[in-house]
């Protein structure tokens, strides 16, 4: 015999996010504050700020969009010389229908800034790529999913499409049912430019082309690199991407917020929950709301142990390649073990989609903190073993020291985040620079390494997760707060099911929130989270209605693999390999 | 006894008993390769079919005859044909050349340049690798079959090299022979730590085992020279690898480790303590002999699960600039040795005097090598804690 | 059978003599320098299994050894480095095959004339080097009864050490000078084979290395002065 509990009526005095208002972030006056700075010292004409933002944000003339950019660089107070993301935003209703947005971070002063440039159908806008070299494939991503030309752009060609694709996918006007009919002959010819250092080298053995990849045991994804060899050295180089591209900012349009979390968990598909945290910070900062402190300490707990397993799978491969086969099993693992966490939490491994918006799916096992705890206990003994075995291993350290590598400059200016910008040794990690869900009250260090080569990217790797272990000790320490793990907010977290059944608010609630999904105030949103290759952002256009109007993704791969055919140029194929391991270049990610 | 029965007959009932043993070790070597990298590797190998898996030995080449034989449209047929087959002859006919146990029982047969015979033909087994990766029309698998067919010429030459200091002392080129000396005097791999060892390294390269598996590194080159191949002539090349890792074993033991004799200074198990024994005696020799291969056997495995691969140059450095320069040295100072301390006979046993002073410098080599190998790399570079990101 | 066991030698040189008459024919008659290669490697082989039969071990193992073990693998090394799929079509004689067939008939008749049975026959083995060398071991082995360890050097390898013998008592200067030659070619082949340094290489290469390069440019000008 069951007694049904009635359960007393709380109403819900909180705030009500609704369509109805624009988004106003919470901290704008210092955004705004700090653009005005900003307009005052640069004193540019075509630059005129937009206050309101969540970042120091300008609206750029057209013309002007290198001239900025190249001030903006190399003020001597600012240097802003890092190129974050460059993406595009369609407004069909405008007069100058596209926003192409360029993000750029200043290293000297741990400061972002956002620049627009309305653009207007048959425009073209010129190209940034002479300023930042990272700027030449995002261009091409907007050339590609906008129909933006880039002036000047030396190789503007469809990047994650196919060839012989129609239309740009991105525009509100393009129908995602069409379907086309693309064969393999239609793809680009790749013919890698010869390096210049070896275009005056004259060499008796005939010059081959190889195609490593789109399926090579060597890429772990689909990814494509085309080799021009002269015996075995590498003169000229060309990737290729786009193999793996799902559409994942169209799909996340006709979605409502929530379902976006699955697609997330398919960029990174090795750290999967990062994703979801990043996305979930993102729309809960559209939103004004923040998940309870439980759910915020298991997030950040879940993205480090989701950080080690990305570098576990990233050194373990790289490892494989280089022919070491038994590190892989060492390092893999722990792996299984951290994904028998997250099973225990909610089910599932790889792709676990554990996060909402607003806190978790459900909370975590009373046995999380132990079982976490002895994760932390076993996972240093793996790391050392693969260290004995490899660190002063001399056909190892032949095989990694001062290959592929890349001067801080040049990764900078690529838009290299994470640890392969560490291995250059440069200093810059999200969870410093702009700490969140309470990075900045943990005591962790943030290694780098000096050389920029594969060795260094190998230590900054394991160093990193060393430091993660470190976090993880104190988050356990610290121990989970008490409470729930879901705001208590009906707008976006569904009320409990005994609530639904016996009160009407909260079927009410319940109803609205199904049949409307969660609906942020209208305006646009950019946030950024550590992942485990570096800086993964979301920007998030609201329009007020159930589904995200635009949903940007800036996968730190894209940024990294651009430089790649640089990178290995004037290497051998079996260092190509091992660089490409070390990068961890992730499909999923890279292709979005 | 009638020469037919002599010279055909009874070698070719013996060789088949030999082949048919050979078969069978190298087939389950693929079974305990398989378990013995699962050990190390902390995972579990093979273990379904039959009682631990041991049943995998059949089903692998039911497997192998059952897949389609796929030749592809622009393969140079006859090429791509014989590709497989021809590592497999020399590989097979090496077998009549090594004394199992002691002869002539035990031996298919027995002829005073066995050793160079068996040199000259295992170095024909590259064939098979050039042809079939030049046949097969896949860039990969020609730049396996080319770097194939450098590495086994380079690697020949330390191959050979090495050998020369063990002939030196023996005086023989004769199998049996060396085996003899050593069960008189004391193990090759004493007095020859350095031959050795490059004969040991050479033998891996030869074999394009890891850590020299450059002519088929999966992640680089997909599958090499055999990319193209499937079926049972994918097969075949597995067989000659692992009858060609057996034969280096073979010779390993033969050369340096006293062959199927377990003895020292003449005393303990020699070949005429285990022929006094009769048949048993000759059977424990063979058991003894596949022991010791066994063990070789293992270590290829142990290499395996150990160490990274190689690059090409690095590869062709370690070959040319320290390998054959180590085995000359070696020639010449065994050389000297041989000349300079005969040996002596004391109360009618043999003093190895050449041999202790030569056991004893290489001993030392190695000790010297070993430290400079080990010593920590000046460039490597070292991790950097940065507490804040604003410091630096 | 007696007679079977008796002539065996003599079926087997016929079998391969023709085999390997014939594979030299057809290592100058294919198209594909793959396929010549392949059947330059198999008159190799036969002519190591005609060494055998004249107990010549050594010489036929060092044979397949030195020749079908290495050199036809650089051979073929180089062949596949140039890409020979596609053939042009080519005549296959080239306009001096009159003046070819005739030097090499020639040369036939040379041989025939000059190797003919009883020429090289030991008609007195102990006239013959060889055989003298095989006699001074025989007493040798005669004086001292093979115990082990009583002598380093056993005289098993009657056939090696003849060769051993000969080639460094009797053919001293001519193997010295052949090997000199050898190595004066193998030098000329690095210097001219060697390429010129890339851009890259230049900055990155060490002094002593640049200046090797620099007395090589100085050698190759001054071979094509």
């Amino acid at each position: 015999m069951s007694t049904l509990t009635k359960f007393s009526a709380i109403p819900y005095t909180g705030p009500a996010p609704t369509n109805r208002n624009p988004y106003i972030p919470s901290d704008v006056a210092v955004h705004d504050a700090r653009g005005a700075a900003l307009a005052e010292k640069l004193q540019h004409a075509a630059m005129q700020q937009e206050t309101g933002q969540d970042l120091p944000t300008f609206i750029v003339e057209k013309s002007a969009i290198v001239n900025v950019l190249t001030v903006l660089r190399d003020h001597p107070e600012l240097r802003f010389t890092m190129p974050l993301d460059c993406w595009g935003v369609d407004y069909p209703r405008r007069e100058k229908r596209f926003d192409v947005l360029y993000q750029l971070y200043s290293l000297q002063n741990n400061e972002r800034v956002r620049l627009k440039v309305m653009v207007g159908e048959d425009e073209s806008i010129d190209s940034g790529i002479n300023v930042f070299k990272g700027l030449d494939w995002f261009e091409r991503e907007v050339w590609d999913m906008f129909g933006i030309r880039f002036d000047g752009h030396p190789n503007l060609r469809r990047i994650l499409t196919h060839e012989a694709f129609q239309g740009h996918p991105l525009r509100k006007d393009y129908d995602p049912a069409q379907r086309w009919l693309l064969t393999e002959k239609d793809v680009a010819q790749l013919t890698p430019v010869i390096d210049d250092r070896f275009k005056d080298v004259d060499t008796d053995f005939e010059r081959v082309t190889l195609n490593l990849g789109p399926s090579h045991p060597a890429t772990h994804g689909t990814l494509r690199i085309v080799v021009t060899l002269d015996g075995e050295t590498i003169i000229g180089a060309d990737q290729e991407i786009g193999y793996l591209h799902r559409c994942f900012e169209k799909m996340s349009e006709t979605h409502t917020y929530q379902q976006v979390i699955p697609f997330t968990d398919r960029l990174n598909y090795c750290s999967a929950i990062i994703n979801n945290v990043g996305y979930c910070l993102t729309v809960e900062k559209l939103l004004g709301i923040e998940a309870p402190a439980r759910a915020q300490h298991v997030r950040l707990m879940l993205s480090e142990f989701m950080r080690i397993a990305d570098h576990l799978v990233c050194i373990g491969t790289n490892l494989v390649d280089m022919g070491a086969l038994t590190n892989f099993w060492y390092l893999f693992q722990p792996r299984e073990e951290i994904y028998g966490l997250i099973e225990a939490c909610c089910g599932a491994r790889l792709l676990p989609s554990y996060l909402r918006i607003g806190g978790l799916a459900v909370d975590v096992p009373t046995d999380f903190l132990q079982n976490a705890q002895r994760l932390v206990d076993m996972i240093p003994k793996y790391i050392d073993d693969v260290e004995k075995l490899v660190d002063r291993n001399k056909v190892f350290l032949d095989r990694v020291v001062g290959v592929a590598p890349i001067s801080p400059e040049d990764a900078i200016a690529y838009g290299f985040t994470g640890p392969c910008l560490r291995a250059c040794g440069v200093p810059f990690d999200v969870r410093k620079s702009n700490p969140y869900i309470g990075y900045e009250t943990y005591d962790f260090d943030v290694p780098i390494a000096e050389g920029g080569d594969t060795y260094a990217r190998y230590l900054v790797r394991m160093e990193e997760m060393r430091q993660s272990l470190r976090i993880l000790q104190q988050a356990i320490d610290r121990g989970l707060p008490e409470g729930p793990v879901m705001v208590d907010n009906p707008y976006v977290a569904l009320p409990p099911k005994e609530k639904v059944y016996n009160e009407m608010e909260s079927l009410i609630y319940h109803f609205k929130l199904i049949m409307h999904g969660i609906q942020p105030p209208v305006g646009e949103a950019y946030f950024q989270v550590e992942g485990g290759n570096g800086e993964l952002g979301f920007h998030v256009v609201s329009d007020g209605t159930k589904n995200p109007y635009r949903v940007r993704v800036r996968p730190p791969c894209f940024a990294i693999y651009q430089a790649f055919g640089k990178m290995i140029t004037g290497q051998t194929i079996p260092d190509a390999v091992a660089a490409l391991g070390s990068l961890n270049i992730i499909a999923g990610e890279l292709d979005h | 006894m009638n020469p037919w029965m002599l010279y055909l007959v009874w070698p070719l009932i013996k060789f088949l008993i030999a082949f048919v043993i050979v078969q069978v070790i190298v087939a389950a070597m693929n079974w305990i390769e398989r378990r013995v990298l699962g050990l190390i590797q902390a995972r579990l190998g093979p273990n379904r079919v039959g009682p631990w898996g041991l049943l995998q030995i059949v089903a692998d080449p039911i497997k192998f005859l059952l897949k389609e034989d796929i030749v592809p449209s622009s393969a140079e047929k006859i090429a791509y044909f014989l590709g497989p087959m021809l590592p497999l002859v020399p590989a097979f006919i090496v077998f009549c050349l090594i004394p199992f146990g002691p002869p002539p029982t035990f031996a298919v047969t027995h002829t005073n340049v066995g050793l160079l015979l068996i040199l000259a033909l295992t170095s024909t087994g590259v064939y098979g690798i050039i042809l079939g990766g030049w046949a097969s029309n896949n860039k990969y698998s020609l730049m396996g079959g080319l770097r194939s067919a450098a590495q086994m010429v380079s690697y020949e030459v330390p191959f050979g090299l090495s050998i020369v200091g063990v002939l030196m002392l023996c005086g023989s080129l004769d199998l049996v022979h060396i085996i003899n000396y050593q069960a008189h005097h004391v193990w090759n791999v004493f007095p020859q730590l350095i031959a050795a060892f490059i004969f040991f390294v050479s033998m891996n390269a030869e074999n394009n085992r890891t850590p020299f598996d450059l002519p088929e590194a999966e992640s680089e080159l997909v599958a090499g020279y055999h990319t193209e191949y499937s079926a049972m002539k994918f097969a075949f090349f597995m067989l000659a690898e692992y009858s060609a890792m057996l034969v280096n074993c073979c010779l390993m033991v033969s050369l340096f480790l006293g062959g199927w004799t377990l003895a020292i200074g003449g005393y303990g198990l020699t070949t005429a303590t285990l022929k006094s024994m009769g048949f048993m005696g000759g059977l424990l020799g063979t058991v003894i002999f596949v022991v010791k291969v066994m063990t070789f056997m293992m270590i290829y495995i142990w290499f395996r699960a150990t160490f990274p691969r190689f690059r090409f140059d690095q590869l062709m450095d370690l070959g040319w600039k320290w390998m054959i320069p180590l085995a000359l040295i070696n020639i010449f100072v065994t050389g000297i040795v041989v000349l300079a301390a005969p040996e002596m006979i004391i109360n009618g046993s043999v003093v190895p005097v050449g041999e202790t002073i030569l056991a004893v410098a290489g001993a030392a080599t190695v000790a010297l090598t070993l430290f400079l190998i080990m010593k920590p790399r000046a460039h490597a570079p070292k991790v950097i804690h940065a507490s804040r990101v604003s410091e630096a | 059978m007696e007679q079977l066991t008796a002539s065996m030698p003599l079926i087997v040189f016929v079998m391969i003599g023709t085999v390997a008459v014939a594979s030299s024919i057809l290592v100058v008659a294919m198209r594909n320098p793959v396929h010549s290669a392949l059947f330059l490697l198999l008159t190799f082989l036969c002519v190591a299994v005609l060494f055998v039969m004249q107990k010549a071990e050594f010489v036929g193992a060092v044979q397949v050894l030195v020749y079908a073990g290495g050199i036809m693998v650089l051979f073929l090394f180089v062949v596949m480095l140039i890409n020979v799929r596609h053939l042009p079509d080519e005549r296959v004689l080239s306009n001096f095959w009159k003046g070819g067939f005739l030097v090499g008939l020639a040369v036939f008749a040379l041989f025939v004339t000059m190797v003919r049975p009883g020429v090289y026959h030991d008609e007195n083995p102990n006239k013959s080097k060889l055989s003298t060398v095989r006699d001074r071991v025989a007493i040798n082995s005669t004086k001292n009864p093979g115990r082990l360890g009583h002598k380093r050097i056993t005289r098993h390898n009657v056939n090696s050490e003849a060769v051993a013998n000969a080639l460094y008592t009797d053919y001293l200067v001519p193997f010295e000078v052949a090997s000199l030659f050898l190595l004066v070619a193998m030098i000329g082949a690095i210097v001219i084979g060697k390429r010129e340094l890339s851009a890259v290489e230049e900055e990155t290469a060490p002094d002593y290395m640049l200046a090797r390069v620099e007395t090589e440019r100085e050698i190759k000008e001054a071979m094509s002065a």
